[in-house]
């Protein structure tokens, strides 16, 4: 690991100050130290924000789950709100890695780094998402743009997820068999306003299948789901999942997610 | 006093381990240290063209830094292939050079060519980004398939072949195929794997420059091989001014067991810079370095009859030794594995033949079962084949064939001396509730899975050790076990054994042994290994030889103990040694009912003086002390054996394989603790069902390690696995005193093809290579649907 300057922030507008393009916030540390330890990223200032008391915690209103950024994966799954208002939610946090990386490892972290098979990002764009930083609040579906990519500025700090408590929901995923990644993932969520499938694990990044959005609004049910064609052109290949293999347990797990909410 | 062999004592390592106390070769530091990061070739082959050390070596912190060049300077020796195979045709196996530093040519990701020495770690990694390597990239060769139709990777060395080895008679095997009903063909892989185990190596070196003594602790199975092959081959210093301690090692599964190029390295560097020096690998560094296991690819004929009896068996092997030739590397896939290709069956005429070839990946050698697991899959996989074809039952067809009389010549090379293969399998058919199985299929299929069961039986020859047999099979040493056991004056007990424990619970199993023998508090014995300056040579742990080898010396020597103490007993209670009887600790004298405790004997032992009325108790011509030592070199190899019965359930939407149910039903002769046994047959399993299942190295074509973390290389978790459904069996070897068997392999050998026999099964016999991904799960359960569409 390369030498670098450490700092503990005491307040989100201090660690937005010392951000630059040659930083990186340390939330739970699960992405960064790993890739600084292999030598696919150097930093030159590391700006720890954790011990910001407001950016953590879970707040639940009529209709929406607000998590701050550095809450960890193991308090939004063992939260008793979580698992009331979205219980997929807290689901799919428990099914995030292993117990370590779910002690360490935090919403924000997740969603900044926008790694294409972390299990958050389809949430995100499932449950119809605001990401506050501490400039603006943006809409998912704008959040994520490309692989490890969002539109995230680097001196720009999330300071919360809010997500739209839908009407019914399921998250089901595939794990990667070693690293317990998404191969895919499959988010569906059905709300007032309409049904969103967020997918992960599939594409370069993170997106809303609005085919099979577009059959379950027909016909909420997983026979709806067999005549979706879903195409393996895009989708990822690697030596645990070829993208033919990925594109039909997208709509396997598309088909048990519906059967499950 | 009870016997405390056969109950299960709580281990005496657990304290240590269980609170993060051990003491590991990465917790040792020495004042002044200096710290080692080799600089590692990218490339799977190429030629070195120069290194330019100038930059680095002005670098901050840099104590030095050292090539090949350097290594070749001072005649330091390279690694060595431990047992010499020849082929077929009489002629000698082909191994190339293989020093510690590569210095022309380098043959496979990882290969080290240089290494540098900083006052600290950021330092020396600092300064080896600066070392510039120049090399000419030459093609791999990375597929096992090709490896013999591709250009030779060492000069000499044509075809890439190592040897072509036989063992049996093609022409016997021919006349048997001709007389057949039946003839079962099968094409097979044994998958690569990656040891991983939880601790990686390290080594860290002391030299002292006024005794010009090197002491080397290390990440060894066997530290006082190490020290001999460091001195005899590498030349690094004498045996006596060179000192290897393995201390606490955290898991070897064989990947522990050679000597490596940092262990040269490091300790003849410390003497040249005349500095401690510390190297701990990280984990990128094991998944490219540690030795790798298995790798095979077979072609296996089983001559059948109708009714389902086996005539006659062929196994063409080809087997991947990597970049070089280790310590077992030649022997793993020959005299561990050809042998035990014809499984536990009556098998009238047999061949092995196998093919073993150099490619540019890590060095293959011994990993947990070594060889056996290959022989165990591929007879294990075909005789499954063969019931299916035949319609028989797999429990049927396999009853058919045991051996029901024992000794047993098995087909190849063993004489087993004991065993009930029909009371294993029958107790494993009842404990498995295998009668149940259509009713649970039914089940499983009523909520849209596939339900498969698998079976295997198993022998293998483990406790490795006849020294007359492994040297006229080409071993370069005698593989006997040493013991020494020591009194103290006050009566505690020393037990120095030759092998080593990484996770074997020795101090707990060896203190129960000489507990009994000696009728001495079991916490009153403590157990030392793994330090060359304590105890005499030994060979170390693997093969699943620590009890049936340095057990039995461990009781040989408490046995001379005894005897001597009888002799002492009888002059202190004034009677003829042949008249003490020695029973719970204590020597008896039955006529005068007098006695002396083993404890007051010891304490007299040492007070051989006279003074006023105390004679001296030790008899005329017996020194001081209570102290002996023991060699034990078996008669023969151990044979444990044992049937295992799984079932899986598969989701045909997904692939995913679910282990439902495992039952493992063993005979490991006597077993001295059920506890510790236990444990070894879980862990085994997991490592076998984590091939069956998960774990694959894999290499690309230019020869990079694609698996190379764990973020790509599968590893079985907890919650992968079943509760498991463990029995016993117990016929004892009658080449040991005590009975005992090794059983520190079996489960890994039994449980792949058991889980791929589930597999099948549950695929309708549709062949699938290791290990049974999800995926390939997927696309055999399409086929199968379409297969079943179009006959119905
Ligand atoms: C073994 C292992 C298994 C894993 N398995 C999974 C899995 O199954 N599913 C899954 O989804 N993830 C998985 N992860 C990733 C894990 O969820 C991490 O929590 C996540 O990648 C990053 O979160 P972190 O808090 O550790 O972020 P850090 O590593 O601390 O930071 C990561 C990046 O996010 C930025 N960042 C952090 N917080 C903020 C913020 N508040 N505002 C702006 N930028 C910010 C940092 O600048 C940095 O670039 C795994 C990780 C490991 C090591």
């Amino acid at each position: 690991m390369k030498t670098f300057n450490y700092h503990s922030a005491k307040d989100v507008k201090e660690a937005s100050k010392l951000a630059s393009s040659n930083s990186a916030f340390l939330a739970g540390g699960m992405t960064t130290i790993p890739s600084m330890k292999l030598g696919l990223a150097s930093y030159k200032d590391i700006i720890d924000i954790k011990r910001i008391k407001k950016l953590s915690g879970i707040k639940i209103s009529g209709k929406t789950v607000t998590i701050g950024a550095t809450t960890k994966h193991s308090e939004v799954a063992s939260s008793k709100d979580v698992k009331k208002a979205i219980p997929s939610l807290a689901a799919l946090a428990e099914g995030i890695g292993d117990p370590q990386v779910r002690n360490r490892g935090t919403i924000g972290g997740s969603i900044a780094n926008n790694d294409p098979a972390a299990d958050y990002p389809s949430a995100c764009i499932a449950l119809n998402a605001t990401i506050h930083t501490n400039n603006r609040s943006i809409d998912a579906e704008k959040f994520f743009r490309g692989m490890f990519e969002t539109c995230l500025k680097s001196t720009e700090v999330i300071e919360a997820i809010e997500f739209s408590i839908p009407q019914k929901s399921s998250y089901q995923k595939l794990p990667n068999p070693a690293s317990r990644y998404a191969i895919i993932g499959v988010y569906v969520a059905k709300h007032k306003t309409g049904i969103n499938v967020g997918i992960t694990g599939a594409k370069s990044c993170v997106y809303n299948d609005k085919d099979l959005a577009g059959a379950l609004t027909k016909n909420f049910s997983s026979s709806a789901i067999d005549s979706v064609k879903i195409s393996s052109s895009g989708m990822n290949s690697d030596i645990h999942a070829s993208s033919d293999y990925r594109a039909n347990m997208v709509k396997a797990f598309a088909k048990k997610a519906v059967d499950a909410c | 006093m009870a016997s405390l062999v056969g109950s299960r004592v709580e281990r005496k390592e657990d304290k240590r381990f269980l609170t993060g106390k051990g003491r590991y070769t990465s917790d040792i530091n020495i004042a002044n240290q200096t710290y080692a990061i080799f600089i590692r070739s990218p490339h799977a082959r190429a030629k070195i063209k120069k290194i330019d050390t100038s930059k680095a070596l002005k670098s901050s912190g840099v104590v030095d830094i050292l090539t090949g060049e350097h290594i070749a300077q001072d005649k330091i020796g390279g690694l060595i292939a431990g047992w010499a195979i020849r082929s077929e045709d009489g002629s000698e196996m082909k191994c190339p050079a293989n020093p510690p530093l590569a210095k022309d040519s380098v043959n496979f990701v990882g290969d080290p060519v240089a290494v540098v020495f900083a006052e600290t770690l950021d330092e020396a990694k600092a300064a080896a980004d600066l070392v510039k390597v120049d090399y000419k990239v030459l093609k791999a060769v990375s597929n096992l398939g090709e490896a013999m139709n591709s250009e030779a990777i060492h000069d000499g060395i044509d075809k890439n072949l190592c040897y072509d080895w036989l063992l049996g008679d093609r022409q016997k095997v021919k006349e048997a195929f001709e007389k057949a009903d039946k003839i079962i063909k099968l094409d097979i892989n044994n998958n690569r794997l990656i040891p991983n185990a939880m601790e990686p190596r390290a080594c860290v070196i002391d030299y002292n420059t006024a005794s010009e003594e090197i002491t080397c602790y290390t990440t060894s199975q066997n530290p006082h091989l190490s020290r001999l092959i460091m001195s005899a081959f590498g030349g690094v210093a004498p045996e006596n001014k060179l000192r290897v301690v393995a201390p606490d090692v955290g898991g070897g599964f064989g990947s522990k067991i050679n000597l490596y190029n940092e262990e040269i390295v490091c300790s003849w560097a410390s003497k040249k810079i005349e500095r401690p020096i510390k190297w701990v690998a990280e984990r990128t560094e094991s998944f490219l370095t540690d030795t790798h296991g298995r790798d095979h690819i077979t072609h296996a004929e089983l001559a059948v009859t109708n009714d389902g009896k086996f005539l006659g068996f062929k196994n063409e092997t080809i087997a991947n030794l990597g970049a070089y030739a280790r310590v077992f590397g030649t022997v793993t896939p020959t005299y561990l594995f050809g042998p035990c290709a014809t499984g536990v069956y009556i098998m009238p005429a047999a061949y092995s033949n196998v093919k073993a070839v150099y490619t540019n990946t890590a060095p293959v050698d011994a990993y947990r079962g070594a060889g056996r697991p290959e022989a165990t899959y591929t007879i294990e996989r075909i005789v499954d084949k063969a019931a299916m074809e035949l319609g028989m039952d797999p429990i049927e067809i396999r009853m058919k064939n045991f051996p029901t009389e024992f000794p047993f010549k098995q087909t190849l090379v063993h004489q087993i001396d004991s065993g009930d293969y029909v009371a294993g399998l029958n107790k494993a058919k009842e404990m498995a509730d295998y009668d149940g199985f259509a009713a649970r299929k039914k089940e499983s299929e009523s909520k849209g899975k596939l339900r498969g069961i698998g079976v295997t039986s198993y022998f293998e020859a483990c406790g490795i050790a006849p020294s007359p047999v492994v040297m006229m099979l080409g071993c370069g040493v005698g593989l006997w076990e040493s013991a020494e056991v020591r009194f103290n004056p006050t009566g505690q007990v020393t037990v120095y054994t030759g092998s080593h424990s990484h996770g074997q619970s020795h101090q707990t199993t060896f203190a129960q042994i000489a507990a009994d023998e000696l009728g001495v508090p079991i916490e009153n014995i403590d157990v030392v290994h793994g330090d060359t300056d304590k105890g005499t040579f030994g060979m170390g742990t693997y093969g699943s030889r620590s009890l049936t080898v340095g057990g039995i010396a461990i009781v040989n020597a408490c046995k001379k103990i005894v005897n001597k103490g009888k002799r002492i007993a009888a002059k202190m209670l004034e009677a003829s040694p042949d008249e003490v009887d020695f029973k719970n600790g204590e020597f008896v004298v039955a006529k005068s009912n007098k006695k002396k405790t083993i404890g007051e004997v010891a304490f007299a032992s040492y007070l051989p003086g006279v003074r006023d009325e105390v004679k001296s108790p030790l008899p005329e011509g017996d020194e001081p002390g209570l102290i002996e030592s023991s060699f034990f070199d078996p008669a023969n190899f151990s044979f444990p054996a044992g049937s295992h019965i799984c079932e899986v359930e598969i989701d045909p939407e997904t692939g995913h394989v679910k282990l439902d149910k495992y039952t493992a039903v063993d005979d490991f002769g006597t077993i001295v603790n059920p506890l510790i046994v236990e444990g070894q047959v879980h862990g085994g399993l997991a490592q076998g069902i984590g091939q069956a299942l998960y774990e694959n190295a894999q290499y690309d074509d230019s020869g990079q390690l694609i698996t190379a973390s764990y973020m790509d290389y599968t590893m079985p978790r907890a919650d992968d696995l079943p509760d498991f459904n463990l029995g016993f069996t117990c016929t004892k070897a009658t080449t040991n005193p005590l009975g005992v068997k090794g059983c520190g392999e079996a489960g890994t050998i039994a449980a792949t093809p058991t889980v791929m026999n589930a597999v099948i099964n549950a695929l309708g016999g549709k062949e699938i290579s290791l290990p049974a991904t999800a995926e390939k799960v997927w696309k055999a359960c399409k086929e199968m649907k379409k297969s079943n569409a179009k006959a119905a």
